[in-house]
């Protein structure tokens, strides 16, 4: 077997040093109806070509993104990720490296981490960052539990424009904890008011910019009236990019900014794995949950990088931990940061402004399509469509034609706003395409109101 | 108050760097060892690492929410970026440069097909939101995925979108807590036993799901006291959750009395699966009596560590948890495979347990681990576990008369090392540990598990050679020599031959530096 | 000034007057190693003896401070926010946690001695 270095001989020899006769007296502690004297039920091993041709042929049977007209968001986005960044991500030092507990052989990893937390607390317009959660929905119940923490309170308000998964996670996350979550009502207009749902029971008010739907949000009197019930303001980012072109969360008066930092360097994978942002005020640093490395230096007064705030973690607090976790996103999040450096600046800016762009001019086309609406006065590259027609038969019907239409909001809140649905314009969306959809949307739509 | 859980606060002997006496230089580096800048240090205005296509006429509809400042970020070309992060990962040990024995973390070889397979566009380029229609292969994926942990472990069922080991061990806590609930006895059920050589990941779940955690002793040999573990019983013992193989490298002799010991008084076994590297192919934890048992995709099945992740922690159910799984999981019938995500899918009203992320889970670790699977294969990941459980006793053999060996063996996938056999010679678990690096190792887990004086739990893995083993087991045989001998400076100051030398964590903890910001100048030389 | 008082669990409580001022002892700052972070309760707060009332963490450790005494808290230290460091230079002078007004002072007479402590320490 490729991967197996030991060979018969070796294995004898090693048995001798060891001074039993077989493997079996190894396993001697396992209970003898556990033992396994046969192979369990699975196909044998095979070589490269073989598992690469089976692998392959699993491959074939889905349709990829870049394959077709493209416009699912809703929380992932497809844009278009530097070849240097797989290139990189993909060294052995980088990809075969543990969590850095040993920094004197880890300072490529910790320094990496110390930029990218100091990227995030950048984009997000806060004072720290960590150095990444799982992903964008897990940071936000993390976001949560932190929050009750930090006000010992257990009661928090999210709001209706919150992706419905994150929302999910949240309530599935803190069930059992005490806490109670409230839910404001599904709103897709950009009209929601939550300040009085805040009371001085409320740990946190959870919302999201760009929301479900696409609207832009200004949230600054939000954290004011959070703050005078001293309860906290979590905003939540699902498009990272968004951030290039928009006023940060951190200048509306967030305490924690949490994010999904997809977008950048990650790619689509189907959901997984993505990489969780997490920021927020230097106060709360020492509430703050996840990894995080700082700088210091050595006797000789040079500069070096450790993981640092370590006594927060479930490895030295167990019970009383800030979180359960003990892993980051950590090749994600150097992919992330990786891109990033390669935007800069100017880059990622640009970067938006073409998104933002390209999405406006996706909306005021696929507007001209009679019985179809687009809700949104405000957008950042994803908006939201009212068909006059149900949207999840029209997505199905438009992927039997090799288009992929976008989200209908019913996937993610089943028999809730049927008619809407979710359409995501990136830099890798081509006015070809857009008029593919227009065309083929407004066939199914005169169809179905003939 | 005393609590002195977790590694020591000595770092050493920060006052030595290294033993080299290094000229100065010039630039700072020292020939292929950079002193590498921040990136942030790096920008020059005008570069720019990607050409983007002329913004094309639209209007805006941000709404007076432009952002009206900059963010910060330097500029650079492809050139500096790509300089940066290889200069960077230069400075990082690996498992691809040598022996990582890293214990409980198994650190094996990730084969390069798994990230060949992954990055096809059929599994890669995939959206997670996409129609039914259009995601039958990364479907196929997760079904085959099941297919092979549930036969592996003989569990009927499987959540796998946890996203990695602690994750998983939520959700299977969380189950546990569901099936309580479900049954009626959530408000009474609270107490959660565990050992104490426990990982600290298992208090932290317990605590966070309303749970109490009890510890339970462990005997001479490291394992669990049975005795104390039954007197420990009673009405309202959640469950108890046990690491097996344990954290002390040990296979829990009695572990189907103490699965059938919590299931007589109405609880459940959580199985911390950290460790199946040991037994896969060869033990089935159903068989063991266990309920749920997470499987670190990124240890036994060899998706890459990353630095840190990213990992997956799928965790298998017993028919009896299985109802409280979370969403979403896969089902087939004629029409090809349907991906399950909200009560009331199936046609049924079965009991919202809820989701545990976003999406699907770990699609990218799905891919790698299965081609890792089939590549072995059931003969391939028996031998898995034959030439892991070979290897670690063979350490062991090799080692045990001249260090010190808290426990008998046999062990399993690890073996364990206290630090008797550095009594009085003024080197410590660290400075061994440390002095490893300039072996051209990486170190082993030190310090845990908590149940040994100054612990060192050597993992070598099956992808290690015996030529391979012999080296690191000379390599240690020689540092305890040195050790016991007169060459304590060795230890002390170690590591010599690292890119840094010990790094002073009390300035780190004490004045957090966390980000880079305009205002901050390079730390300079200490006078 | 009375003399200093020891929990079991290396605290110390020195009264002045109807308060009592508390912290860690010169023993415990060294088993703990370089303290890091202090984290302290809120003035005005109340305990029982025994409770957790403050968290000292050194690079490595956390550890929980308990209530030699129950009351309330009516200072805390203000200085060890910014210099943690000033437990470990001076754990039974500058380096106190916070004051505490004890409901009953016959709890007091719980605790160790400087003698009692030592013999503690030394077993």
């Amino acid at each position: 077997m490729r991967y197996l270095p030991l060979t018969d001989d070796d294995r004898r020899a090693m048995l001798a040093t060891i001074g039993v006769r077989s493997v079996d007296d190894l396993f001697i502690d396992v209970p003898d109806a556990a033992r396994l004297d046969d192979l369990i039920d699975l196909p044998r091993h095979q070589g490269e070509l073989a598992v690469e041709r089976d692998m392959s042929g699993l491959a074939a049977q889905s349709v990829a993104a870049g394959s077709v007209p493209f416009f699912c968001g809703a929380g992932a986005y497809r844009h278009h990720v530097p070849a240097t960044v797989d290139h990189l991500i993909q060294r052995s030092e980088f990809l075969t490296a543990y969590t850095p507990y040993q920094p004197e052989i880890a300072q490529g990893t910790l320094q990496y981490l110390y930029e990218f937390q100091s990227q995030v607390a950048l984009l997000t317009g806060m004072e720290v960052a960590n150095a990444s959660l799982y992903d964008g929905s897990t940071g936000t119940a993390e976001a949560v539990i932190m929050a009750n923490r930090v006000t010992r309170r257990k009661k928090a308000v999210l709001s209706g424009a919150l992706h419905p998964h994150y929302a999910q996670v949240v309530k599935t996350t803190l069930q059992y904890d005490g806490s109670e979550i409230v839910e404001a009502p599904l709103v897709s207009d950009g009209q929601e008011s939550l300040a009085d749902m805040i009371d001085d029971k409320t740990s946190c008010v959870v919302v999201q910019t760009p929301d479900l739907f696409g609207h832009l949000h200004d949230y600054a009197a939000l954290a004011d009236a959070a703050h005078a019930k001293g309860a906290l303001l979590i905003i939540v980012v699902t498009e990272i990019v968004s951030l290039g072109a928009l006023k940060s969360p951190g200048d509306m008066g967030a305490d924690i900014v949490v994010a999904e930092g997809q977008s950048l360097g990650v790619g689509l994978q189907f959901g997984g794995p993505y990489v969780g942002l997490f920021a927020t005020r230097q106060k709360l640093v020492r509430q703050m949950p996840g990894r995080v490395a700082g700088e210091t230096r050595d006797a000789a007064g040079k500069r070096g990088y450790v993981l640092t705030l370590s006594t927060r973690e479930q490895h030295i607090r167990r019970e009383k931990a800030t979180s359960n976790i003990c892993t980051n996103a950590g090749l994600c999040s150097l992919a992330f940061s990786i891109h990033l450096s390669l935007l800069g600046e100017s880059g990622l800016q640009k970067l938006a402004a073409l998104n933002h762009a390209m999405a406006s001019r996706a909306a005021d086309r696929l507007a001209t399509i009679p019985g179809v609406t687009v809700l949104n006065d405000t957008f950042f590259n994803e908006f939201t469509l009212q068909l006059p027609v149900a949207a999840a038969p029209v997505v199905d019907q438009l992927a039997q034609q090799n288009i992929i239409a976008g989200v209908p909001v019913s996937r993610l809140v089943p028999g809730q706003a049927e008619d809407l649905l979710l359409v995501a314009v990136t830099e890798t969306t081509t006015d070809e395409d857009v008029e593919a959809l227009a065309r083929a949307l407004s066939a199914i739509v005169e169809g179905a109101s003939s | 108050m005393m609590n002195k859980q977790g590694r020591p606060t000595n770092t050493g002997d920060a006052g030595d760097t290294g033993s080299a006496a290094r000229i100065e230089t010039a630039t700072g580096h020292y020939g292929l060892d950079h002193n590498e800048p921040l990136i942030f240090e790096q920008g020059v205005p005008g570069r720019s690492g990607v050409d983007l296509p002329e913004i094309p006429d639209a209007p805006s509809r941000l709404g007076g929410l432009a952002r009206a400042d900059q963010i910060g970020l330097p500029d650079l070309t492809e050139p500096d970026v790509m300089r940066h992060y290889v200069r960077l990962s230069r400075k990082n040990y690996a498992i691809d440069m040598g022996l990582f024995p890293l214990g409980s973390c198994t650190m094996k070889h990730n084969p390069r097909l798994n990230e060949k397979m992954a990055r096809q566009p059929g599994f890669f380029d995939v959206h997670p939101l996409q129609p039914e229609s259009t995601i039958q292969g990364a479907l196929a994926v997760m079904d085959e995925l099941t297919h092979w942990l549930t036969t592996l472990t003989g569990m009927p069922a499987v959540a796998l979108s946890p996203k990695a080991g602690a994750h998983g061990e939520f959700c299977g806590m969380m189950a546990i807590r569901a099936a309580h609930e479900a049954a009626g006895e959530g408000a009474t059920r609270t107490r959660v036993l565990v050992p104490e050589s426990a990982h600290g990941t298992n208090p932290a779940t317990a605590a966070q799901l309303g749970l109490k955690v009890d510890s339970i002793p462990a005997t001479e040999e490291g394992r669990v006291d049975l005795e104390a573990f039954r007197a420990k019983l009673g009405p309202d013992v959640a469950g108890i959750m046990l690491t097996n193989p344990n954290t002390c490298g040990l296979f829990e002799r009695d572990i189907r009395a103490i699965a059938d010991a919590i299931h007589d008084v109405g609880g459940y076994f959580y199985c911390d699966g950290a460790n199946f590297n040991a037994i896969v192919g060869r033990v089935r934890p159903g068989d063991l009596g266990v309920d749920a048992m997470h499987i670190n995709l990124h240890k036994t099945f060899s998706t890459p560590h990353g630095g840190g992740g990213p990992g997956a922690g799928p965790v298998v159910l017993s028919e009896a948890l299985a109802p409280f799984a979370p969403h979403p999981w896969v089902v087939g019938d004629k029409d090809g495979l349907h991906l399950v995500e909200h009560d009331g899918d199936q046609g049924d009203d079965a009991p919202a347990f809820g989701r545990l992320t976003a999406f699907h889970g770990q699609m990218g670790m799905y891919s790698r681990a299965l081609t890792y699977m089939k590549s072995h294969g059931t003969d391939g990941l028996r031998q898995v576990a034959e030439d892991s459980v070979l290897s670690a006793n063979y350490v062991l053999a090799r080692l045990k008369d001249h260090m010190s060996a808290p426990f008998e063996g046999p062990c399993m996938h690890e073996a364990l090392f206290d630090d008797r056999f550095l009594e009085g010679t003024g080197v410590t678990t660290l400075d061994f540990a440390k002095a490893m690096i300039d072996e051209g190792f990486h170190p082993m887990t030190m310090y845990f598990p908590l149940v040994v004086h100054g612990a060192m739990l050597i993992e070598p893995t099956e992808t290690e050679s015996k030529q391979s083993l012999d080296i690191f087991c000379d390599s240690l045989l020689a540092l305890a020599e040195g050790a016991k001998g007169n060459d304590k400076e060795r230890f002390t100051a170690a590591p010599h031959f690292a890119p840094t030398g010990r790094l002073d964590e009390t300035l780190a903890a004490r004045k957090p530096n966390l980000r880079w910001s305009v205002a901050q100048k390079p730390l300079e030389a200490a006078e | 000034m009375a003399d200093k008082k020891f929990t079991e669990d290396h605290e110390w409580i020195e009264m002045d007057g109807i308060t009592g001022r508390v912290g860690i002892s010169a023993y415990a700052q060294e088993q703990l190693g370089d303290i890091v972070f202090v984290e302290l309760p809120e003035v005005g707060t109340t305990f029982a003896k025994g409770d957790e009332v403050a968290v000292v963490e050194s690079v490595k450790a956390a550890s929980e401070v308990y209530a030699p005494v129950g009351g309330e808290v009516v200072a805390v230290n203000a200085a060890l926010e910014g210099e943690p460091g000033l437990v470990n230079e001076s754990a039974e002078e500058d380096g106190w946690f916070f004051e505490i007004k004890p409901a009953d002072a016959g709890e007091l007479d719980e605790l160790m001695d400087q003698a009692a402590y030592n013999d503690h320490i030394a077993d």
